[in-house]
């Protein structure tokens, strides 16, 4: 059985006075315990707001969840807030994008550390924060000691993106789900980063969701990759089939659109025509169709459904990139 | 102990540390020791003095000793703490400062008094006397005692039942929050001192608690609109929501998570709040509706009895009472904008 098991899970936000929007339709897919999957897509395609329906961290009022969360069988988002509320931070773990803001200003390190281990593990103040002072020195924060008492502003970028993660897997949970950890990040700190995450959930066994728009990020870390347009996966793929023959035209273009420093000089970087906004809803064609280099007839007439691959992943699509193509 | 995470994080730091270029963070004990093949002692000594010193200045630097630092660098806080200490000290020790008796009556002083010779300044009594014979120096002290009990009774009050009502809105929201606002807002639309008077009006017996409890309570709409705003924005905050995917308890949230980061901008509001009651205060009692006790030296009282009375052949014994509150009213006003300036996270560095 899967650890976790999303089952055609919908978000449509509906406010008072407007057209309903639909920000994640129908999306499924599955993590196997120790996998790591990546969610990708352009901002707006929809995998933050699946990240926080799987933790059940939308707000109550202005949308509609549908489908199934199933987190070893037992559906996340039909469990009561209270029962909920006891496996966030145990079972199921989340880190977010910026660490500085993520983090309580007015509360040092250490007590933010202890607070997770006193709230899920029961530990009495003082042993938590002697484990909290293990958990930083785990995350390669210097000198755990003195972190313990520090503000959050005190110190670097770096040390609170460590510090985060400490806080994220203090209860050792089974899934961690990242919602780009490494984007308000200098380079070289996201590196790092990535490192010691990829560490950790090799060495714990938790299964990590990673969101990102990064390519780099998925290229280095998972194992499955689900590509999201417009709220639904487009495509999915084991990392290296999907890196080497990318079939829909969308993952194609964003693959492409990487800088290389092999190509060739005065070669102009390649983009993706129009912009996000410039789509079709689902319901009358493909979403992705104004956009696209292979647009057919078939693309305007409906939903193209998410169909098998011979190469073991999934595919929407009615005209896909040649699997002879390669990504240049 | 198994414990998968520390097991495996192990030998993250040094890893870490060794890779050039890793520069993450502050100055590392491995940086020096790479360099002391190169450099002379002295030097040596040097470089580590300068890593003691960086490191003794980042210790435990909280929000309010940064808040206080950058005060102390301000020329319009140094002023308004200066007044405000000053008041302080002078309310405090106001026994041991005033040459006399704020109720005693030099009955010498009033022998032949008319309404022209209020008796003017002597030797003894550098201020004067009012029309009793007591020495208005002493009063002026002394006033300054009961304007800070006034004050800080009033704000303490007002503050703890704003924050309560902001509190409650700002945690609960819905309904909850919608009432308690429109409560609010009905007291906002009434002038503050006109509210003040009503409330002291409908008390049956005037006392200087009548006082202290209108004008805390004409301060509750403010203190309780500016928490249940932070409130709100906190609500909506990143660290909120990571507290919330970590499962921390909703009350948790509110009590360490929400309350906490939204207070510092009330805690200001509370100084310029001061300098207001303050105002509100002597306004009460300079229209007669303050403390009946005759004896007690009161700024208000003293500025409408004695000042308005015998102003045209005594001009200073208005002067006197109105230069107090205004000092000391400019001196909390000064020094709630300089506080409102250093918590200003756009100032922060």
């Amino acid at each position: 059985m899967s650890l976790l098991d999303v089952r055609d899970l919908s978000v449509v936000f509906q406010r008072r006075g407007e057209r309903p929007f639909t920000a994640v339709d129908k999306v499924s897919f599955t993590v196997e315990p120790g996998q790591t999957v990546g969610l990708v897509g352009e901002s707006g395609c929809g995998k933050s707001v699946t990240s926080l329906a799987i933790m059940g961290l939308l707000p109550k009022r202005g949308n509609k969840v549908g489908g199934e969360v199933l987190f070893d069988g037992t559906d996340l988002l039909k469990l009561r807030p209270n029962d909920m509320r006891d496996r966030r931070g145990r079972e199921i773990s989340m880190i977010f994008q910026d660490p500085l803001s993520s983090l309580n200003p007015v509360i040092p390190i250490g007590v933010q550390v202890a607070e997770v281990l006193e709230r899920h593990q029961g530990r009495d103040r003082k042993q938590a924060l002697r484990e909290a002072r293990d958990l930083l020195d785990a995350v390669g924060i210097p000198d755990p000691q003195r972190r313990l008492s520090e503000y959050p502003h005190q110190i670097s970028g770096g040390m609170r993106q460590r510090a985060l993660i400490a806080i994220a897997l203090a209860c050792k949970p089974r899934l961690l789900i990242a919602d780009e950890p490494t984007t308000a990040l200098d380079v070289t700190i996201q590196a790092q980063i990535l490192t010691l995450l990829k560490q950790l959930v090799d060495d714990t066994g938790t299964a990590l969701v990673m969101i990102t728009h990064d390519l780099g990020v998925v290229a280095g870390l998972c194992d499955t990759v689900n590509v999201l347009y417009g709220g639904k996966v487009v495509e999915r793929a084991r990392r290296h089939e999907l890196f080497a023959h990318a079939r829909h035209p969308y993952t194609h273009g964003l693959l492409n659109s990487v800088p290389r420093l092999d190509s060739p000089r005065g070669e102009r970087l390649h983009a993706i025509r129009g912009s996000v906004s410039d789509n079709i809803p689902w319901t009358e064609g493909c979403a992705f169709a104004p956009r696209c280099d292979n647009v057919v007839d078939a693309c305007l007439e409906g939903p193209p459904p998410l169909e098998p691959t011979a190469t073991g992943g999934d595919l929407r699509c009615n005209n896909p990139v040649s699997e002879e193509v390669t990504v240049r | 102990m198994s414990d998968p995470i520390t097991q495996a994080g192990a030998p993250t730091p040094r890893s870490g540390n060794d890779k050039p270029g890793s520069g993450d963070d502050k100055p590392r004990p491995g940086m020096s020791e790479r360099s002391i093949g190169v450099l002379g002692d002295r030097k040596k000594a040097r470089l580590d003095e300068l890593a003691r010193a960086s490191a003794s200045d980042r210790g435990g630097v909280s929000l309010v000793r940064d808040a206080v630092r950058r005060l102390r660098r301000n020329p319009v806080a140094i002023v308004g703490a200066s007044i405000v200490g000053l008041f302080i000290l002078v309310a405090i020790f106001a026994p041991l400062i005033a040459p006399h008796d704020p109720v005693q009556r030099f009955d010498e002083l009033t022998k032949n008094l008319t309404v022209d010779s209020i008796p003017g300044a002597t030797a003894g009594h550098p201020f004067g006397s009012d029309p009793l014979g007591r020495d208005f120096l002493s009063r002026m002290i002394y006033g300054a005692r009961q304007t800070l009990f006034v004050g800080v009774l009033a704000t303490l009050i007002g503050l703890s039942l704003g924050v309560l009502i902001g509190a409650i809105a700002g945690a609960f929201g819905g309904w909850v929050d919608v009432v308690l606002m429109r409560l609010t807002d009905v007291m906002l639309a009434l002038p503050s001192l006109l509210l003040a008077i009503t409330l002291v009006a409908m008390a049956s017996r005037s006392s200087q608690w009548t006082v202290i409890f209108a004008v805390a309570i004409v301060s509750v709409p403010i203190f309780a609109r500016l928490l249940r705003g932070s409130m709100l924005a906190q609500r909506e905050s990143d660290h909120v929501l990571a507290a919330r995917a970590l499962g921390v308890k909703e009350r948790n949230i509110v009590l360490r998570h929400m309350l906490p980061n939204s207070l510092t901008a009330v805690i200001v509001q509370a100084t310029l709040t001061f300098a207001v009651a303050i105002l509100d205060a002597a306004a009460l009692s300079f229209l007669g509706l303050g403390d009946p006790d005759i004896n007690r030296a009161e700024w208000g009282l003293m500025l409408g009895v004695d000042g308005q009375r015998y102003f045209e052949v005594r001009p200073e014994l208005a002067y006197y009472p109105a230069l107090a509150i205004i000092v000391v009213a400019l001196g909390f006003t000064l020094l709630g904008e300089a506080m409102r300036e250093a918590i200003d996270p756009k100032n922060r560095r």
